[in-house]
């Protein structure tokens, strides 16, 4: 079952950066651009698995840290000519705070 | 290291034309005096003739500065802007500023401009009431503007039409009080200045001709309220813009006994009646003539700026002058006589009224003596040619005054209503700066120039007043036409500049963010990309060491976090070994900290120093901080910037050593470390030429001899092998030093993000590289000077302020556990 869980305020990820949340079902990267969108993937490049939230962010793509792969925020498909795909993760903002659509959680601790 | 003494240099005025001469001698010779510069006016130097522009809301006071303070800063030069120099000691050889600044010289410019022209009227001193000079002017016009209020201008020559003109774009009802019947007359003719009339008063002002003030009218409270005619006329008024002329600033030089006409008078060489004086702009007489356009003024900066320089071949001649009106949608141009003079003059008129088009020739011996031209100017540079060269022109009498394009048969390429083809190499394009069609396309051609702008940049035509801008197009258009992809590659997909347009604009146009970059330089993407913002990232950085905040977003992670990223998303952990020296107390800590943060893989690097292999990222700080108790700090071994020293045993131990290599080495290290480099710079220091620490493939290289220290730069080991090549013999640590700091700082000023040194000496030359750092002895000393200074905001260790928790804390923290 998904619901939404509360994991941090929008200023607790730096502009055109990243930060991570752990899950049982894997590492996910929570990305904010320069207009304060937010958007989250599951953080493994779909090419050998780079960790995605080291990326550099611009517009609505990040660029793994490990070998150049551009992914899309939004959908989590790699540019062309490269292809792949990294699952998305619902996401949405109120308040100032980020809320993730996740497999029903246990305990949420902030760090 | 001891620098030669360099002479001292004060300037007196920071107008156009002092910072000219500054410009054309720091070109010659950078590094002859200590320069200081006073200003009466709070602003660094600007473009005095683009205040009209200003004026009429084309242009900001920002667009039109020309030397910002930044320009100053780097070229060492001294500002003391809003303090007017008020004496001259020329026994002392001292100045004294209002502010009580006292500075002495060896050399003095006077360029004080300037005064605007006020006639002895009564309300003169109203409040409401200015003239049309510096930006101040403007600004108090431009609140009148602001307040819809009235204004009358007096005076219809240039100043006072470009006045009217723009006060009227800013929605003000103007009107123009002229004492003469024809506007302009000294540069327009009855006809033209009739046309001129027509067509400003189409567009809305409203003129009072053989209008002679009598006085500026006020009300109770003190302003003014109007003016009033001799004739009994009265205009009413809130604004008063008083344009009637300008008279040399000669207040200062008088008062210091130096001999003065109308101007301060100066002889071919520029310098007044004292040979330590020197004295260039409006506020000079030469040969009995004074001054009130640009072209002429950097002709005697060029000659000024070059005795200034110790030269003693340049003369100063004035050139003839041409002049132009700048209000837009309007043609005017006029250059030498207006009209015949006695009968061995001919005039050649053309006249359509319908397209309000008027163009005068006046012939003598054959030759053009004069033009006016009304509503069409295309062939004002071909007139002017003519002119300057003093053609014979009898071939062509019949069909010369329908433009050139039609006299010469022999046409093509015409563009924008410039035949471009069929102008000679040495016509001259842009008048304000003296710039040829040849040196145009010598330019374009040369430096495969495809931009006006970077035409502007390379010859500075078009870059004063702007009018021959169309010109300088239709000489790119024609000349790149036949040249195919001339253009270096753009920095990445957000814009077409390259990275050496995009460094050069950082300095030039001062600019200090990425944003302001970005938005400044036209960015197609507002965030940049990945390409771009590390680079951007860098030139910003050392473009303006004390300034530029670091924009970690923009750095690749190793260089974010600190450490290089493994292909796990784990970390390794390179700690600094001055010259591949360690102690048994830094070796105990990394043992220690490899048990604790149960570290899988310790190895010895190429590098001669250790590497700790596979922390996890969030153990970062932690193992920092034990380090960092070992007095141990960032190896960098993941930046672009200074790498290793790589040494060997040398002179203490070995029994080939000649020096003291690895006490060099670490010399070298301690100078260089944490400075940022377009890409990463490795060094080696060997004690003799068997040269075991392999030298002579490192960006920079030292072999030490009995005599001394071979230096050698440009090597690289890694993909495309690269030996190094020989730079210089010095004698003393010292100087290896200098000269290598000096290599480093030229290279991180000139090459390109991600091009090492290696590639860099291939593609700019070894010639080069020794012009720069070995024989310009001042330039090197320069650079080593800008390179310490660099330095100093460059040598924080980052994994202690990380360890401290206070920097970037949130990069070693998961935001949630969820689960
Ligand atoms: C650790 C080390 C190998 C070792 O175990 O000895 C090493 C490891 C890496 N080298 Fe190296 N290089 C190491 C010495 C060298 C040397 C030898 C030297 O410095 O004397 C060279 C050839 C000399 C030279 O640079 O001219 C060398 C030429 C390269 C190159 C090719 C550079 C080139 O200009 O062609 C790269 C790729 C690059 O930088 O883009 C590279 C890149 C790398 C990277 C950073 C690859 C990367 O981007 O992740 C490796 C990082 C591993 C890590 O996380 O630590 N490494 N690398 C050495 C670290 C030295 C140090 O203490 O800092
Ligand atoms: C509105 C306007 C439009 C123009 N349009 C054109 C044009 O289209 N084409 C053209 O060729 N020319 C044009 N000109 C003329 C051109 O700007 C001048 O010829 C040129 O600026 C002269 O340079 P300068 O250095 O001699 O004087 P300035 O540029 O006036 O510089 C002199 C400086 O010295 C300072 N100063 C004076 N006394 C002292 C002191 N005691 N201590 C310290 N500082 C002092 C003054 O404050 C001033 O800043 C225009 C001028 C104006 C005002
Ligand atoms: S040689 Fe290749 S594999 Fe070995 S450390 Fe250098 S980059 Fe990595
Ligand atoms: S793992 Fe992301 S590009 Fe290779």
């Amino acid at each position: 079952m998904q619901d939404w869980i509360k994991i941090g305020r929008v200023e607790d990820i730096p502009r055109l950066g990243a930060r991570t949340v752990h899950t049982t079902k894997g590492d996910i990267a929570v990305f904010r651009t320069s207009g304060d969108d937010i958007f989250a993937l599951f953080n493994r490049c779909p090419h050998k698995g780079g960790p995605l939230s080291e990326g550099i962010v611009t517009g609505k793509v990040v660029v793994c840290p490990l070998h150049s792969w551009t992914i899309d925020l939004e959908t989590g498909e790699a540019t062309a000519p490269d292809e792949g795909c990294t699952r998305p993760v619902e996401s949405r903002v109120a308040d100032g705070q980020v809320w993730l659509k996740l497999e029903c959680a246990k305990k949420v601790a902030h760090g | 290291m001891n620098a030669v003494p360099r002479q001292k240099l004060v300037v007196i005025g920071n107008g156009m034309a002092g910072m000219r001469t500054v410009e054309e001698l720091l070109a010659i010779a950078p590094a002859r005096y200590d320069i200081t510069v006073f200003g009466a006016e709070p602003h660094p130097n600007y473009n005095r003739i683009m205040l009209s522009s200003v004026l009429a809301g084309e242009k900001q006071v920002d667009d039109i500065v020309i030397n910002p303070r930044a320009w100053y800063a780097d070229n060492g030069i001294t500002l003391h802007t809003g303090d007017p120099v008020v004496g001259i000691d020329r026994a002392a050889k001292t100045v004294t500023s209002a502010n009580g600044v006292v500075v002495p010289y060896d050399k003095l410019l006077l360029a004080t401009g300037s005064k605007p022209l006020m006639p002895p009227l009564p309300g003169l001193e109203l409040p409401g009431v200015v003239a049309f000079r510096d930006i101040a002017d403007v600004e108090k016009m431009l609140d009148a503007a602001e307040a819809k209020q009235r204004a009358v201008v007096i005076g219809g020559g240039l100043l006072g039409l470009e006045a009217a003109w723009g006060l009227k774009r800013r929605g003000m009802p103007v009107a123009l009080v002229h004492l003469m019947p024809t506007l302009m007359e000294r540069q327009l003719d009855v006809e033209a200045g009739g046309l001129l009339q027509k067509d400003l008063t189409e567009r809305g002002l409203h003129f009072f001709t053989s209008g002679q003030t009598e006085e500026i009218m006020g009300v109770e409270d003190g302003r003014a309220q109007g003016v009033k005619l001799t004739d009994g006329r009265e205009i009413p008024a809130d604004l008063v813009v008083v344009a009637i002329g300008i008279r040399p600033n000669v207040d200062l030089a008088k008062a210091s006994g130096l001999d003065i006409n109308r101007g301060i008078a100066v002889g071919d060489d520029m310098a007044t009646s004292d040979p330590a004086i020197y004295s260039v702009g409006e506020c000079v007489e030469h040969r009995g003539q004074i001054f009130g356009l640009v072209a002429p003024i950097w002709e005697q900066a060029k000659v000024c700026a070059s005795r200034l320089a110790g030269r003693d071949d340049a003369h100063y001649e004035t050139p003839p002058l041409s002049t132009r009106l700048k209000i837009t949608g309007i043609d005017v141009f006029s250059a030498g006589q207006l009209a015949a003079q006695d009968e061995a003059d001919e005039e050649l008129v053309y006249r359509d009224s319908a397209r309000g088009i008027y163009k005068k020739l006046v012939l003598r011996a054959d030759k053009v003596v004069g033009a006016v031209m009304y509503g069409d100017v295309a062939d004002g540079s071909w007139y002017f040619q003519l002119i300057r060269e003093k053609a014979d022109v009898a071939a062509i009498r019949d069909r010369m005054i329908f433009g050139q394009a039609y006299a010469d048969a022999t046409c093509k390429g015409h563009a924008g209503g410039v035949d471009v083809a069929a102008m000679s190499d040495d016509a001259q394009v842009c008048g304000c700066n003296g710039v040829s069609k040849g040196a145009i396309v010598r330019a374009i051609t040369g430096k495969g120039l495809t931009s006006l702008d970077e035409v502007k940049a390379h010859t500075k035509a078009s870059a004063s007043c702007g009018q021959c801008a169309s010109v300088v197009q239709a000489i790119l258009t024609h000349v790149t036409g036949e040249v195919v992809e001339a253009k270096a590659a753009g920095m990445c997909g957000c814009t077409d500049l390259s990275h050496d347009e995009v460094r050069k604009e950082i300095l030039h146009q001062g600019l200090k963010t990425q944003d302001a970059v970005r938005s400044a330089l036209g960015w197609r993407h507002a965030d940049g990309c990945a390409k771009c913002r590390p680079a951007l990232n860098y030139y910003l950085l050392c473009a303006w060491p004390a300034e530029y905040v670091d924009d970690y977003q923009s750095r690749f992670i190793n260089e974010r976090v600190h450490a290089n990223i493994q292909k796990d998303g784990t970390y390794s952990v390179v700690p600094r070994m001055w010259g591949g020296l360690t102690t048994p107390d830094e070796l105990r800590a990394i043992a220690d900290v490899a048990d604790k943060y149960e570290i899988p893989t310790v190895k010895v690097t190429g590098g001669q120093r250790i590497d700790l292999l596979g922390v996890k990222k969030e153990d970062l700080p932690g193992v920092w901080a034990d380090l960092g108790k070992a007095g141990l700090i960032s190896g960098h071994a993941y930046s672009k910037g200074l790498r290793t020293v790589k040494t060997c045993v040398g002179s203490e131990w070995c029994r080939f050593g000649t020096q003291d290599s690895t006490g060099l080495g670490v010399k070298l290290e301690k100078l260089m470390w944490g400075s940022w480099t377009p890409h990463k710079v490795k060094l080696a220091v060997s004690g003799c030429p068997r040269n075991c620490a392999e030298a002579t493939i490192k960006d920079i290289g030292v072999v030490c001899v009995e005599a001394g220290y071979d230096i050698s730069v440009g090597g690289n080991g890694g993909i495309e092998l690269r030996g190094t090549d020989h730079l210089v013999r010095v004698a003393t640590e010292g100087e290896v030093l200098e000269y290598a700091g000096a290599f480093m700082q030229i290279y991180r000023e000139e090459a390109r993000y991600l091009e090492r040194t290696a590639p860099w000496v291939e593609r700019v030359g070894m010639d080069y590289v020794k012009k720069r750092v070995v024989e310009d002895a001042e330039g090197r000393r320069a650079a080593f000077a800008r390179f310490v200074f660099s330095q100093e905001y460059a040598q924080i260790d980052p994994w202690a302020e990380r360890a401290s928790g206070r920097v970037d804390a949130h990069e070693f923290k998961t935001l949630a556990e969820v689960g």
